[in-house]
Parts: structure tokens; C-alpha cells; sequence
């Protein structure tokens, strides 16, 4: 009998107690020495027997209430009885139904508060690792089925524009171009993706998955233009007139980074989160000077801010070369917001962190590089509006750390540049575009948005999630014409 | 959406104009506007002014000096090529009015930038007055084009080889000496320039406008890269420039921050010159 017969066979015999019992199974990674110096994906997936195994602990609840915690309500228990079953093609089958992007989500949702948070083996056991079989599974048939032309609808005749290329466009295009629409992504910048590509870092999502599932995209007839920043190429005003289009979709993300505008922050060797990611990922400067464009590498980095997006600096900077590289958070690490996988890859590489500090000044020197940061200690107060309890600084605790680069990760508003060009879109105080979330409609007719341009920074789960729930509401605005207003 | 180049020459010792295909940015370019662009997969994003649009043909036309590994890998590009990525138009277009007299100056490539401005405010109905200053004569360039767009065009050399010998600001302080009222100035070009007139236009009051040239990358108010402080106050150059009030601009910031590659910017384009000589073929887009 072949591994695989066994572990079929040991799922029907196995009873409900035995198979909870069976361990959490471990994932495989990359070892935190090696990964320090390269880019590449620090977990390695599991292979099929472990896969098996871990899916062999799901005990597939009467009410799965793993479902509830999946922003976009994945049958969790079909597709991992799937897997159990040695049906891997199966199981991602019952995924696709819900999740275009499984390969990204299985890596980067924040299982810990979504499907895994409820899943009822937490309660006395771990979890089942959900996240790492839907990886899995996507993988598996990455790897293994050719592309097969999925059922597309005749062409209705309407044009369908969608701005922006990250996760929310794309879910809302592969609906859309499946139901018969012509479909456009206008992209301003010059890869496809959005943070996806420019933000997340190879060694937490390999670029490679992306660009097939882009392409596959394209296979079906999905069309994309690159370089075209909506707003100033064209307005959404010409888009819908000029251009011909019925319906728009906005997908921008929240691309304008924040700075906590202390004195000192336009020294040089302070970058922005997102201009130090953008030029490691998107214009490859780790491959400097093979890649025309350079990063500053130095030997001590802190990065400020406690979510994935401080983790994904902070960890590029060790891989960079840092000998120390260090995360200045202001709460503790109970209040980090990053994923709990990344705080623990980043202690595994080295990574310091100093809790309860935040910087208050930058110092240079005289040809104006940065050379130290003035840090101030903090304390938590009463929870705020985020639930989570306010950091209040220590009077006189502050103290110099002296520093060769720092990164500021605190937090990313909406970019302007498209809404500022619609007149007669409703945006609130911080610029985020109102939308009703259950159908993605916006104050302009015909105009839809979802993914961070709504919900300022938020996951990649909860974009895609918008982008069907728009491509629903854009299929029945197009066939009606009906354009409702209100909470219906 | 490819960009064809149409047309290519040189119009001084490394400075190279190019004509487009580009119709979409063609049709919606202002003047102080410019595009982004990269010569080959793995190139700089880098900013250039669009000299010029003509909607007709669906072109745009840039000016460049090739000062770097990637400008001077453009300027190796001829009629037929392709530009690799070309996105725009960025930046907010200059606001013009009728101000009354107007001077325009300019320094080495920032005349080229300065072009389609000149000819909005002439346009507008102010009397506009061209300094165009060079190190030597054989970088003076587009002194015909701004001729045509002004009511008078003045040119300084450092080295006195053509027009006056001197920098832009001797020749602005001869037309106050001559007593000539000045309503608006705008300088463009090297930053040590641009700081120059600042600096003398501040105590006498006249509203100057400069077009800052800060380092960028998606240049759509995404990163943060090319942020100045003007006023006291941080803002994004792509986004929300590049032009601002001279008089508020810190140049020192500014000149710092150009400077945070510069090793690496030598050590680029050593390595283009070095894969140059040995007659690599330079990366180009194949159709
Ligand atoms: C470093 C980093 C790490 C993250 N880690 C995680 C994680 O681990 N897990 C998780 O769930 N989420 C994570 N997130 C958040 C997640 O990536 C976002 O919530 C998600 O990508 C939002 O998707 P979106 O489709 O709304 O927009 P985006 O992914 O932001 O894409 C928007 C796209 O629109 C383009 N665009 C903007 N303006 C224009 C215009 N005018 N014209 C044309 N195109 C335009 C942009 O260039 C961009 O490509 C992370 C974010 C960052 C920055
Ligand atoms: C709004 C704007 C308009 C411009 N218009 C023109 C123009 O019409 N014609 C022209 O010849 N030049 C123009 N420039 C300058 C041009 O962008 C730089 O010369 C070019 O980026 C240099 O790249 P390089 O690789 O050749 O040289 P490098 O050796 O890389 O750099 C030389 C100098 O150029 C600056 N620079 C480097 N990289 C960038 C970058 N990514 N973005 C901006 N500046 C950079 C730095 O200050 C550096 O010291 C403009 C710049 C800005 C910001
Ligand atoms: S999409 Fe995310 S939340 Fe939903 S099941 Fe997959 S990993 Fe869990
Ligand atoms: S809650 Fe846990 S055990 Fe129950 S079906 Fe979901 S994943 Fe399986
Ligand atoms: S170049 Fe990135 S914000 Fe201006």
C-alpha cells in the first residue's frame, strides 16, 4: 500500500478524538541562517503526505465554524475532506469557487484572526493549519494541471474599465470577463499586481505565482494596460464617455504613504515604507547594479511600526546586509498587527525589537544623512477607538539610538490622484472613497470601487472579496440599468 | 501601448530631443507637465518634462541630457526604437495668468522644460522675457524655439563665448538696474540656480517659481521618494509640484537629497560605459 492508501485508509478509521489528537503538522522552511542573505520564500509548503496528514485533523464539523471567519465564506471543510482524500485537483476546485488568488491568500491572510481564529480545534487542541492546505492546494495544481479554458459566457457587448491591478480588480475582472464582459485593467504602473507586487516581498510571496495567475487572466481575455495612470492619462469622466465604457470599477489601494512629521524626516537614509519596498520589489535594487536602480544598504536599520508592512521592511533590510535590524514599535507585541508567522520568521532571523518606544526626532549630520534617532518610551493607557490600549509617552524618558537608515512603516492613507478628478464622487475626511461594502457602489453612477481605496489599508482577502461583490452588483446595474440608491 | 520614437537628434554635445508616439499623454499634456519613463526591463524610473505635444500627430517631444547611466542610455536610442515604458502626463500643470511681465530663466536642459511655459504666459498676455544661461555656447539650446514664444530673449555664458559672460542672475539684476518692473519670475533648471534667483528675488519681493527636480520612482504620490519641504511643510514633488514658490522651497533638503545615490549612480554608469566600449549591444525593445 503506497503512503498516500495509508493515510486514505487512516482517515476512515481514525475516530473523531484520535484525529484531533493527531499534531498540528510543521511547515517545512527555509533555515533562518541561509534565509537572511536571499530572497527566496522562507516556507517551503508541505508535500502531500504531510498535507494529508494535516487534513486528516479537520474532524469536518456539522457547522464549520471556520467558514464564518473566511471573508469570503470558503467551504473549508469540502475542500480540505478533498485534500484528506488525496483529491487535490478537487479541492481546489471548491477554493476557486470563492478564492481567485488561493496560492496568495493561503500565504498571506491573517489566518490567526480569520479562519483559524474559529475553527473549533483551537478550543483544546491548534488549529487545522487552513491556511497552509489552501496553499497547498494551489501549489499542487500550479504545478500540475495545464491551464484549461474555464466556461466563458458569450460577449454581451459592454465594456467593463477597472483601475488599479491589485487583488480587488483582478477578482472583480475574472468575474466579469467569465459573465461575457469586455474587460479592461489600467494599471499606472509599469507590472501588474499592486501591492502584490510592489509591497509584499518575494520571500513571503514568490512574484512567479502572480504573473501566472495574470496570465491566465489574459488567456481568457482579460486585457491590460500598463503605464496609464487613471486621473491624468485619462479621467473617469473619459473613460466613460469618451472611451465608451459602462461601468467602472475602482481598485487603487491606498497608496500614499504616512510619516509621523517629526523634525528631521527629509534627511536622507529616512524612506518610507513603501519607497523602500517599491524599490527592493518593483525595480529589483537588491540586484543592484545589475537593476539600474539602488537601495541605500546599511549597517543598522530600525524600522518604525508594528504591522506586516514594518515586518516585510524590517526583514528586507536584514537581507540586505543589516548586522542589526530593529522594529521600533509603540505598544507591545500582544498590539502588533502584523501576522503572527512574520513576528516569528523575524525573531527566528535576528530581528530586535523594541517595544514601547517610538522616535520623536531625527538627528543628521552635516551633509544631512541621518545619524541617530531621538526615542521617547512609551506606556499603554485605556484601549482607543481601535480597541487596542493607547500608547502614552513617559515624560523625560527619552534617549538617543544611533542609526544609519530608518524606515517608517506606520500606515498608508488613499491616493488622491483619481478620486480628486471625479467632481461628483463622495470620498470622507481621510480620502477614502465611500462605497457601499455590500455592493460596491460609489456616489457616481456607474462607478464601483473596493479593496483599500474604501477600506483604507486593509487585507488582500477583504479586496478580493469587494471586487466580487462589485462584479455582482456591476452584472445587475448592466443588465437593468438600474442604478439604486440607499442601504438596500 | 508601445512608444514608437519618430524622430531623434542631437541638438548639443549629450542633449538629444526626441519626438513619441504618445497620443493619450499627447492630447492631455499642460504646460510643466512630464512623463516617466524607463529604457529596459530591469531601468530606472526616471522623470523628463514634455517639452512639447502635438495632438495632430499624436506625439510628444522631450529633451534630454545625458548626464547618467540612464539618460545616457536613452540618448543611444534613435528614430524606430521604442521607449521600454512611458507613462504620464504626472505632475500639476503650471498655473498661469496674466501676471504682466514675466521672466522666464532657464539654465542648461531646464530650457527645454521651460519652452511650453513660456509660450502659455506669452499666450496669456503677459510680456515675457527669456534668460537662457549655459556653461558655453555649444549648450545653449532651443534659443530659435524660445524666440519665437517671447517678446525677448537674453543669453549668458559662464566662459562669455556667446551672449553675456556671467550666470542668469547678472543678467536679471541688469534688467532691475535698467529699472524694469518684474511681476513674475520663473527660473528652471540646475538647482543652484534656481536657489540663486530665489535668493535674490526674496528681499525684492518678486513672486518666483521654481520647478523642483527631486529624485523619483512611481512619481504618483505612492512612495514618498521625491518629498521637499517647502514652507516648513513636507510635500511630494510628482503629486503636488513639481513647481512651487522658490521663496519657501528649503534648497538645502533638497540638494542633500539629490545627493543619496551618487556613489551608486558612478558605479552605474561606469559599469554602462565599461559594456559600451566592449560593444554590448544595449538593451532595446525587439517588436
Ligand atoms: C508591505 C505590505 C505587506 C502587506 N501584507 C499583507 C499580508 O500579509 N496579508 C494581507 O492580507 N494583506 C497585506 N497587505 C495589505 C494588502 O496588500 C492590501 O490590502 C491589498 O493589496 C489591497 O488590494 P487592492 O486591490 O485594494 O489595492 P492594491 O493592491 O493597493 O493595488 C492598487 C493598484 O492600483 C494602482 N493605481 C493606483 N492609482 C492608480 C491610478 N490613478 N491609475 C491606475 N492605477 C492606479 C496601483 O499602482 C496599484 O497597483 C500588505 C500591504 C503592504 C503594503
Ligand atoms: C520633474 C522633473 C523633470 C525633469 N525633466 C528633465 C528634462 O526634461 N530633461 C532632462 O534631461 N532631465 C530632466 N530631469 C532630470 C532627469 O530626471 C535626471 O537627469 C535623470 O533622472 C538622471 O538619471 P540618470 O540615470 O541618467 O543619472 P543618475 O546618474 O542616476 O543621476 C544623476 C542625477 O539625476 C538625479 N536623478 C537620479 N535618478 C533620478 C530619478 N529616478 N528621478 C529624478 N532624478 C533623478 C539625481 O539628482 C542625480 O544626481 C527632470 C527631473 C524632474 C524631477
Ligand atoms: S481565504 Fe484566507 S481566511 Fe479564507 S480560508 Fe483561505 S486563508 Fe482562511
Ligand atoms: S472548524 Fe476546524 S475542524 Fe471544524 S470544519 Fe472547520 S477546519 Fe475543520
Ligand atoms: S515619486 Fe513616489 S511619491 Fe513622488
Amino acid at each position: 500500500m503506497s503512503k498516500i492508501e495509508e493515510l486514505i485508509k487512516k482517515k476512515l478509521e481514525l475516530t473523531k478524538k484520535e484525529k484531533m489528537a493527531i499534531p498540528r503538522q510543521v511547515m517545512p522552511e527555509q533555515d533562518a541562517v541561509e534565509r537572511r542573505s536571499n530572497f527566496n520564500e522562507v516556507n517551503l509548503g508541505f508535500d502531500e503526505e504531510t498535507a494529508m496528514l494535516e487534513a486528516i485533523r479537520c474532524i469536518e464539523c456539522k457547522k464549520p465554524v471556520c467558514i464564518d471567519g473566511c471573508p469570503v465564506n470558503i467551504d473549508i471543510p469540502k475542500f480540505i475532506s478533498k485534500i484528506s482524500d488525496g483529491d487535490f485537483f478537487g479541492a481546489i476546485d471548491i477554493i476557486k469557487e470563492d478564492n481567485l488568488l488561493p496560492a496568495v491568500c493561503g500565504r498571506v491572510c491573517p489566518q490567526e484572526v480569520q479562519c483559524e481564529l474559529t475553527c473549533i480545534l483551537g478550543k483544546k487542541y491548534k488549529p487545522v493549519s487552513i491556511g497552509r492546505l489552501e496553499r497547498f492546494a494551489a501549489d499542487y495544481d500550479m504545478a500540475h494541471r495545464k491551464f484549461e479554458m474555464p466556461k466563458v459566457l458569450p460577449k454581451n457587448g459592454k465594456k467593463v474599465a477597472l483601475l488599479g491591478s491589485g487583488p480587488a480588480s483582478l477578482t472583480c475582472a475574472s468575474v466579469l470577463i467569465k459573465w461575457g464582459y469586455d474587460v479592461t485593467i489600467y494599471e499606472a504602473l509599469h507590472e501588474l499586481g499592486g501591492v502584490l507586487v510592489y509591497g509584499i516581498p518575494e520571500f513571503r510571496l514568490p512574484k512567479a505565482l502572480l504573473k501566472k495567475e495574470i496570465g491566465n487572466l489574459e488567456k481568457i481575455g482579460v486585457k491590460f494596460v500598463k503605464n496609464f495612470i487613471v486621473g491624468k492619462t485619462l479621467t473617469v469622466d473619459e473613460l466613460l464617455n469618451k472611451e465608451g465604457y459602462d461601468a467602472i470599477f475602482i481598485g487603487a489601494g491606498a497608496g500614499l504613504p504616512w510619516f509621523m512629521n517629526i523634525p528631521g524626516e527629509n534627511l536622507n537614509g529616512i524612506y518610507s515604507a513603501n519607497e523602500y519596498l517599491t524599490r527592493v520589489n518593483l525595480m529589483k535594487a537588491y540586484d543592484f547594479p545589475n537593476a539600474d536602480t539602488p537601495v541605500k544598504r546599511a549597517k543598522k536599520v530600525v524600522v518604525v511600526g508594528g504591522g506586516n508592512v514594518a515586518m516585510d521592511s524590517v526583514r528586507t533590510a536584514k537581507r540586505l546586509g543589516a548586522e542589526r535590524a530593529i522594529v521600533l514599535y509603540r505598544r507591545t507585541e500582544k498590539e502588533m498587527p502584523a501576522r503572527d508567522e512574520e513576528i516569528q520568521h523575524a525573531k527566528e532571523e535576528g530581528i530586535e525589537f523594541h517595544l514601547l518606544t517610538a522616535p520623536i526626532e531625527y538627528i543628521g549630520d552635516d551633509d544631512g544623512w541621518v545619524k541617530q534617532a531621538k526615542c521617547i518610551r512609551m506606556e499603554l493607557g485605556e484601549p482607543d477607538a481601535s480597541g487596542r490600549r493607547r500608547p502614552i509617552p513617559i515624560e523625560g524618558s527619552e534617549f538617543l539610538f544611533d542609526i544609519d537608515l530608518g524606515v517608517v512603516a506606520i500606515g498608508n492613507g488613499s491616493n488622491p490622484l483619481i478620486s480628486q478628478t471625479i467632481p461628483d464622487l463622495k470620498c470622507n475626511k481621510w480620502g477614502n472613497i465611500i462605497a457601499d461594502l455590500k455592493t460596491g457602489r460609489t456616489s457616481k453612477k456607474g462607478v464601483f470601487a473596493g479593496g483599500d481605496i474604501v477600506r483604507g489599508s486593509a487585507t488582500v482577502i477583504l479586496a478580493m472579496g469587494d471586487g466580487r461583490v462589485a462584479a455582482k452588483s456591476i452584472d445587475e446595474y448592466l443588465k437593468t440599468g438600474v442604478w439604486k440608491t440607499g442601504n438596500e | 501601448m508601445m512608444n514608437k520614437i519618430v524622430n531623434a537628434e542631437f541638438i548639443a554635445p549629450d542633449i538629444k530631443l526626441f519626438r513619441i508616439k504618445a497620443p493619450y499623454i499627447a492630447e492631455k499634456s499642460k504646460p510643466g507637465q512630464f512623463v516617466v519613463l524607463r529604457v529596459h526591463g530591469l531601468g530606472e524610473r526616471i522623470p523628463i518634462t514634455i517639452a512639447d505635444a502635438d495632438i495632430n500627430d499624436g506625439t510628444i517631444t522631450i529633451i534630454v541630457q545625458g548626464i547618467g547611466k540612464t539618460t545616457k542610455h536613452l540618448n543611444k536610442l534613435g528614430a524606430g526604437d521604442y521607449i521600454y515604458d512611458l507613462a504620464g502626463p504626472l505632475g500639476k500643470p503650471t498655473h498661469i495668468e496674466k501676471y504682466g511681465r514675466v521672466v522666464c530663466i532657464s539654465g542648461g536642459v531646464g530650457t527645454a522644460e521651460a519652452l511650453p511655459i513660456a509660450k502659455a504666459l506669452k499666450e496669456a498676455g503677459n510680456e515675457v522675457i527669456s534668460i537662457i544661461g549655459a556653461r558655453t555656447r555649444d549648450l545653449v539650446i532651443t534659443e530659435k524655439e524660445m524666440a519665437d514664444r517671447t517678446n525677448e530673449v537674453i543669453i549668458t555664458t559662464d566662459d562669455g563665448s556667446y551672449g553675456k559672460k556671467g550666470f542668469v542672475t547678472h543678467a536679471l539684476q541688469e534688467l532691475l538696474d535698467e529699472g524694469k518692473k518684474i511681476d513674475f519670475i520663473l527660473a528652471i533648471g540646475p538647482l543652484p540656480m534656481m536657489k540663486a534667483v530665489s535668493e535674490m528675488t526674496r528681499p525684492l519681493n518678486i513672486p518666483t517659481m521654481v520647478s523642483l527636480n527631486s529624485i523619483m520612482i512611481d512619481a504618483t504620490g505612492m512612495c514618498g521618494g521625491c518629498r521637499a519641504t517647502v514652507g516648513g511643510k513636507t510635500v511630494f514633488v510628482c503629486v503636488d509640484g513639481p513647481e512651487f514658490n522658490g521663496h519657501q522651497v528649503d534648497f538645502n533638503v533638497l540638494e542633500n537629497r539629490q545627493k543619496i545615490y551618487s556613489d551608486e549612480e558612478k558605479t552605474s554608469l561606469k559599469k554602462f560605459e565599461e559594456e559600451c566600449k566592449l560593444g554590448k549591444e544595449i538593451k532595446k525593445v525587439k517588436i
